[in-house]
Formats: C-alpha cells, structure tokens, sequence
C-alpha cells in the first residue's frame, strides 16, 4: 500500500458529489471517466429512522497491484517513494488490461485520449506541497489526507463527544 | 473605435500566473471563490480562504464552472429572433443593431403604455442595484426579482413581524443545541458555507428536527425526522406555539420585553393542541409533546430554520410567520446558538457602497403589480412576478410592453409554461440577457450575451452579516465570445434611451470607485483580498438595545401592515384534502449537482446529474400497479405529459408523489440538457396565478398531478 491514507468520514459527507468534480477539473478530464466516486445506497430503515450510505471510491493504491501486473507496457507503474500507483501516459496504449484486472473497477477510460487515466492522489499537487483536488475542496471537510497514522481520526474523536454529550430525552444514537 | 466595443478584452490575457477573486456564478448563491489564471485561462477554481467560513470549498457545479467556460453552446453573439416567437429562427447581430432593436421597442412601447410599460426580471442577489438602477433610470417602477417563485412569503413574513425581510436572520449554528428545519434541504439546496457549518455543528452534538414529506439527504443526517402531510406545516405551527406556551417552554423576560400581541397569539392558538393537529400533519400528539419538552431544556439554543425557497402553498406566509414567533419565543435573536440579526455597514460604524440608484431619479409611480401600494403586505423592491403576467394578458391596471429576462429563466421557474407563453406574447419587446441559452432566451425576441462570470466584472456587492463585507467579482479571463458585461449593456441601452447621466461610466474601477466613495475601501483593497470586513468580529446587540424595525420597535404578533391589507395576522389553519386513487400532490426540488435548468447541460454535471424519477409510496402504487423501477406517465391537467421510472419508497408520504426540478429542457442547442427527463412546471397546470395573497408567492406544491403506469410501446389491446 501507498503510504498514504484518504480518508472518508462517512458521517460527515453529504454525497454533493463536488469531489468527482475537483478531480476532473485537476485532471482536466471531460464526461467519462471518473477516477473517484461517491456511491450512494438508500434511504433505509434505521431503527425508525431514514438513513443513507454513501461509500467514496477511489483508487486504494494497492501494496501488489493488479493493474501493475496486468499492464503490458509499464504505464501503470507504482512510485518508489510512496507507493502511488499511477499511469505514465505517455506508455499507455489503451488495451484497457488495467480495467479489467482491477477488482474494483478503479482506472478509467478516457475517450479523449483513448487512454487509461486513474487516481494518483493528485500527485502533482502532493509534488507542489499540496493536498488532492478532492480534498483540497470538499465541501463538509469529509475527506482527509496524509501520511498513514500520521492524520487524526474523526471517528475517535467523535465517539469521545459523543459520550460525553448525553441529549435530553434520552433518544441518542451513535455516531 | 465602434461605441460598443467590448470594455473587458484588455489586459487580462497576459502570461504568467495569478490569481484572481470573483464570486462563484454558477448557480444564485454567489460563493466568494479564488480563480487561478495561467497564461489568460482558468486553470483552478476554489472557495475563497480569506473567508474562513468557506475555505476552500467548493461545490461541484462551482468546480463545473471550468467545463462551463470551455463551452461552446452557448450565445456567443447577440441575436435577433426572425421567426414566430420561439420558432428558433435567429440571426446573428452585431451589438449596434441588437441594441439599437431594443431601443426602437422601447420607445414603441414608452409611446403606447409610458415608461412604466417596461419590466426588468433577475435573480435578486447582491448585484441587484445595477438593475434597480437600469429599471429606475427608465422611469418604471417595475423591477422584480425571482421571488414569487423562491423566497418571497418568508421576506413579506419577515417584514410583518421583525421589519425586516428573514433574509437578515443568520443561525448559529455553531452554539446552537437545536435546529428545526421545515423543508430547507440544506445539504442538497446548498449553499457551501451553510451546508459547511451545519455539518460541522452535527459533528459537535447540534440535534436536527427534520420536517417534509420526503427523507431528503438532511432527513438522513437527522435525529428527529417528521414525515407530515403535504402543506401542512402551518398546523404543525400552531400546535407547536400551543405546546410551547402551554408547557411554558418559552423565554418570558424576552417576550415581555420584546414582543406585542401575545393576547392575540394566546387567542389564535387556543384549540390547536397536538391532539388537533395529529389528523391535519401525521405528526402524532406524543411526539409533538416529547419535542416541545426536549427543546424547553435547550433554549435559547434552539433555532427554527425560516427557510428560503417558501413558494410552497397558500398558507405559507403564515408559517414562516409562526416560526418567526417560534424563534421569538425561544428568545433566540442575538443570542448565542440562536439568530443572528444581520448588519449593515452603518451598524459597525461604517459606510455602505454609494448606491447607483441615487443617481436616477425617483418613479412615482405605481407599481403594476401593487406592491407597497394596493397590496401593502407585499415588499415593493421585490414585487411579484405572476402578476406582471396577469397584466400582460389583462391589461390591468395598466398595459405592459417590454420586458427584460436578466440571468432569470420564468419560462422554467414558474408554474404553467402555456400559460406564461400566452402573456409574454402580449409584449412588444422580451430580451434574454443571459450567459447561457435559457427556456426563456429561447423565447425572446433578442438575446443579448452576457459575459460570464469568469470573463466580466460586476458591481460591487455589499453583503450584510454578522460581520458586514464588501466583495469584489473581478474579470479574470478574456470572453471567449461576442459578449458583454452587464454594466455595459445597460449603459448602452441607456444611452440609446437618451439616459446618459446615471450610467456614465467608461470603465469597471471608475464604476466601482463611485461605489466606494467615503467608504475607507479602495479597488485595491478588494483585489488583494476579495472580500472585506467592515468589522473585526461579530457585533452582538445588547439586549437592552435590541429594537426592531417596526412600527412599534418591538416583534409585532399584529401587524397593522396586514390588518390595513384586510388580512388577518394568524388565520385559522385551512384543511387539506388528501388525493385519492391516482391523485397526488407533486413536490419537488434539486440535488446538490443541480441549479435549477442551468445545470443539466453542463458536460461534467450532466453526467453526474440523477436519472430523474418519481418518488412514490408502496401502499399507493400498487393499487396502481406500479412495481419500483416501472415507467410510468404524469400529467397535470394540460396537455403536457411526462414519462419517467417510478421509485416506490416508504420515504414518501402516500399523498405526494417527488421529482427533480430543473429537467425537460428544449432549446435545441443545448443538446446534452434536450429532451432530458420531464418538466415539473409544465405539470403546474393552471399555477401560474395562484398565490399566496398574504406572501405573494406562488402556491407550487398545491400542484395535484394523476399517475398511471406508462403504456407499453407496441403494446396492443
């Protein structure tokens, strides 16, 4: 696996879908493809309650990656320092074998290229001392990125408040 | 040099890097926003981060702004209509001859109907003194905004009780325990900066109480979801103000001392207990009280939403109007967690920009929908649309003959397209003034391009709050296009209307220096920052100089405006029928990748836009037999009927049946919105003047509509 952790809090997302498009726009990638994507399932039953799942998808930057292995070319390639996964486009000449080979569905096709394009964390926006496009603008604040272990979890911190904060009427749900 | 040359192609192409501050266009909320330019092109759009309540957020039509640019479909030079009106047969024109067009028909029509017989329409918003003017300078008094379809029973409610509009009413969401929200899907209407604190005061504990008959996103980031009946909320209300007072949850101090008419709000909520009210909204009595109790342990901190868009039903004045009343008995206003009364720049002891409107002279007129004169009870600076329409086709009470469309689409945002279509083929003149190709601009009889809002500026804004600022919308790209800035369209048309004082301005800093004269804020000032505060931190009013803007100072129950308008300040509540059979009421609204008809076209939010469809309850479907994912047909009593994929839900109420708004589109070059899912507003039939009288606002979601299973193609008898 990449060093690295993007990290979803669920709880905190609203599904605005903004992060697929900061994606595209940094990429500069038209109608098509979608490195990332939010998946939204629902409204279901919660204990009386409407609630929805909304599971974000990117790319999980694999520690033996599929696509790695799959490609014939050595355009889908995993970067030394960090263990990005990445396509050097330049080599790719769009067999899609790396589509295939990704259990889930991560790189995509770019009709405007006839190339493969996939998440790479924004690495030319890490390379400037920046944060991905995703989570440079996500409206909520949902979305986080840095080294593993190195970056807080919202959830801990979230369950800590949670029981400390007992709401009247004793109708509480967890977090 | 041609007097209509383009005043902002210079100086914005050159190499290199930089950044410039604008305000988000992409949808009427105007986000404060950052605009990285490489070599004169928009290589990154973000949130403003020298507004901390945005950061850099941005939503995905604001990051949709690039693909918007780079578009080719749109106006890109002015035209001028050659067919019938909407046949789509146009020309191209050069700016002189489109201008001078208009001209002509405008002095036609001043000829026919006076000066008053010209309307401008736009989207309210900060940028609204620039049009005011333009309406002003003309010699009419009917400008309007977008309101009859949005906002407007909330501000007139607002008006009635605090004396000012619930426009000026900021939650704190960030100290509040409690917040109570009556439809305002704000996590799917967004506004970044809204959504943005609500989210984070979620995540600190804040309790959400979530009202609609449909589980909207917020519905499932809530704690307490009430799925009432359709237009019901006004018994809900009164209910709630019984409960309240009964189980005296309320701030005693703060209504004696700011609050008139308690007697006659004792009076109107003597009988609306929950047991009355369970019937009429679904609400059970139990959990009505069990609410009531809750918030009496969290007031102040309780805040209930005023709302926006409160185009809903007849009543719907009256419900801002009782959860204005709720807030008071809270005792919320300027209080921590609870309603900030928002300021302007004299009330941090500053000055506000130099209004262009002090430089036309003063309509004495009336205005044509009677606003602020026949109807008292409806604001004049907005007025109400519908009835500019009533009296294209009546000619009362008086004749109307050219009309201006500005960034606003009433073709899509208003009820009953035939019928609109009937009144504007009264008018002499009607121009679309937009940056895109609208229903509307399809319509008209000359379309003026705008440039968009990464390639002109505008005026400057003022925006009140709890700290007032000015912003800036600055040009950071060249227009790719024939096209033009707003201020300078007006000015032209002006000048062809030998007008040449009020908007005699050569360039945008020597407009935007007028503005800031005596103000202590320079352009420069602006264009370091985008946005500047008028104070250093919020100001909260003392309590014991809290006043409000009414006749007497005080929250006023009883409002004489109303009384002297024959209305009553708390009617009774009117019962709803529920629909039957194949009968319901139709709701609707939008996702956070959709601004109303303005989206859909956009190549990178078309794609991620919903496949349209309607939400319908099991229990009233299968009598139907309509199973989950089945096409089937709609109609609203005209000819329009429209086909789309049923979602059977139990997250419906089984009287009302839900689309998304914004769809339908048929403006031929706009090819990837054409054809696109069906139009709500054309299932409005017989809508487009039935109004709230107290609000002005149009009755949307009284809408019945039938529902039946699409027939099969090729299917045989």
């Amino acid at each position: 696996m990449s060093i690295y952790i993007l990290r979803h809090d669920e709880a905190n997302c609203i599904a605005c879908h903004a992060c697929e498009v900061h994606c595209k726009t940094n990429k500069q990638l038209g109608p098509g493809p979608a490195p990332c994507k939010i998946i939204s399932t629902g409204p279901i039953d919660v204990g009386g309650q409407p609630r929805m799942r909304f599971v974000f998808m990117p790319c999980f930057h694999c520690e033996e990656p599929w696509c790695v292995k799959a490609c014939p070319t050595g355009a889908m390639q995993k970067r030394e320092k960090d263990g990005i996964v990445h396509v050097q486009s330049a080599l790719c000449v769009g067999c899609k074998s790396c589509i295939a080979a990704c259990p889930w569905g991560t790189p995509q096709w770019d009709p405007a290229t006839n190339k493969a394009v996939k998440c790479d964390y924004c690495m030319d926006r890490l390379d400037a001392g920046l944060q991905p496009a995703c989570v440079t603008k996500c409206v909520t604040g949902c979305l986080s990125f840095g080294v593993a272990n190195e970056v807080p979890d919202p959830r801990r911190e979230r369950y800590a408040r949670y029981l400390f904060a007992e709401p009247p009427g004793g109708a509480r749900e967890a977090p | 040099m041609s007097s209509t040359m383009a005043p902002n192609v210079r100086g914005v192409g050159t190499p290199g890097k930089r950044t410039v501050y604008s305000l988000c266009g992409m949808c009427a909320v105007r986000c404060p926003m950052e605009v990285t330019v490489q070599d004169g092109k928009v290589a990154w759009l973000q949130g403003n981060t020298h507004d901390a309540a945005i950061g850099a957020s941005l939503c995905a039509k604001g990051a949709a702004g690039i693909a918007f640019e780079n578009d080719d479909q749109r106006p890109q030079t002015p035209l001028i209509r050659t067919g019938p009106r909407g046949g789509g047969q146009w020309r191209r024109a050069s700016w002189d001859e489109a201008l001078d067009t208009i001209a002509d028909k405008l002095k036609e029509t001043v000829a026919a109907f006076g000066p008053r017989g010209i309307a401008l329409s736009d989207r309210g918003g900060p940028f609204t003194d620039l049009t005011r003017t333009f309406v002003q300078a003309l010699g009419s008094p009917n400008y309007f905004n977008h309101d009859v379809t949005c906002a407007g029973n909330g501000h007139n409610a607002g008006v009635s009780i605090y004396g000012f509009g619930n426009e000026a009413l900021i939650p704190d969401m960030g100290n509040a325990k409690h917040l109570v929200l009556y439809g305002r899907n704000l996590t799917e209407s967004l506004m970044v900066k809204e959504a943005k604190a609500f989210m984070a005061a979620v995540a600190g504990g804040m309790r959400v109480t979530y009202i609609d008959p449909r589980a909207s996103v917020t519905a499932c980031k809530a704690h307490r979801y009430w799925q009432v009946r359709p237009n019901s909320d006004y018994a809900l209300n009164l209910a709630l103000i019984h409960e309240v007072l009964k189980q005296e949850a309320y701030d005693q101090d703060f209504v004696e001392r700011f609050v008139t008419g308690m007697d006659a709000l004792r009076a109107a909520v003597k009988d609306t207990t929950p047991e009355w009210q369970e019937p009429h909204t679904g609400v059970p009595a139990a959990q009505l009280r069990a609410f009531v109790t809750e918030i009496a342990g969290q007031r102040p901190r309780v805040i209930f939403h005023p709302g926006w868009f409160t185009a809903r039903h007849k009543q719907s004045f009256y419900v801002t109007r009782t959860t204005l009343i709720l807030n008071a008995l809270m005792g919320n206003l300027e209080a921590p967690g609870g309603l900030v009364i928002a300021k302007v720049a004299e009330q941090v002891g500053r000055k506000s920009l130099k209004p262009l409107a002090a430089r036309a002279p003063k309509v004495e007129e009336p205005r044509v929908d009677g606003a602020g004169g026949a109807r008292p009870q409806w604001d004049p600076h907005s007025g109400a649309l519908h009835q500019l329409f009533a009296a294209l086709e009546s000619g009362k009470p008086y004749g109307m003959g050219a009309y201006f469309a500005y960034r606003h689409d009433p073709i899509t945002a208003l009820p009953d397209t035939e019928a609109l279509k009937r009144a504007l083929d009264q008018l002499k003149l009607l121009v679309s003034i937009d940056v895109r190709y609208s229903e509307t601009g399809w319509y008209s009889d000359v379309i003026l391009p705008e440039s968009t809002y990464l390639e002109r500026a505008n005026i400057l804004a003022q925006l009140p709050g709890p700290v007032p600022v000015f912003a800036m919308r600055d040009q950071a790209i060249a227009p790719r296009f024939d096209s033009r800035p707003a201020w300078w369209i007006f000015r032209e048309i002006l000048h062809r209307m030998d007008i040449k004082e009020v908007l005699d301005f050569e360039t945008i800093e020597e407009l935007w220096s007028y503005q800031l004269e005596g103000t202590g804020v320079t352009v420069a000032d602006l264009r370091e920052t985008g946005i500047v505060r008028l104070a250093d931190a919020p100001k909260v009013t003392p309590r014991d100089q809290l006043r409000f803007p009414t006749p007497s100072g005080k929250i006023e129950i009883e409002s004489d405006r109303l009384k002297s308008a024959g209305l009553s300040s708390l009617p009774p509540y009117e019962p709803k029928q529920a629909p039957t059979g194949d009968r319901f009421n139709l709701l609707f609204s939008k996702t956070a990748t959709l601004a109303h008809g303005q989206s859909l076209n956009n190549p990178l939010l078309g794609e991620i836009a919903p496949e349209q469809c309607l939400w319908i309850h099991p229990d009233r479907a299968a009598p139907l037999g309509i199973r989950d994912g089945d096409e089937v047909e709609i109609s609203g009593g005209g000819n329009y009927v429209g086909r789309l994929k049923a979602k059977v839900t139990p997250w419906i109420h089984r009287e009302v049946v839900f689309m998304l708004h914004g769809y339908g589109a048929t403006v031929p070059l706009a090819t990837r919105a054409l054809g696109v899912g069906v139009a709500d507003q054309r299932l409005q039939h017989g809508k487009l003047y039935d109004f709230d009288p107290a609000g002005g606002g149009c009755a949307l979601t009284e809408t019945l509509v039938r529902v039946q299973p699409a027939a099969k193609q090729g299917a045989t008898a």
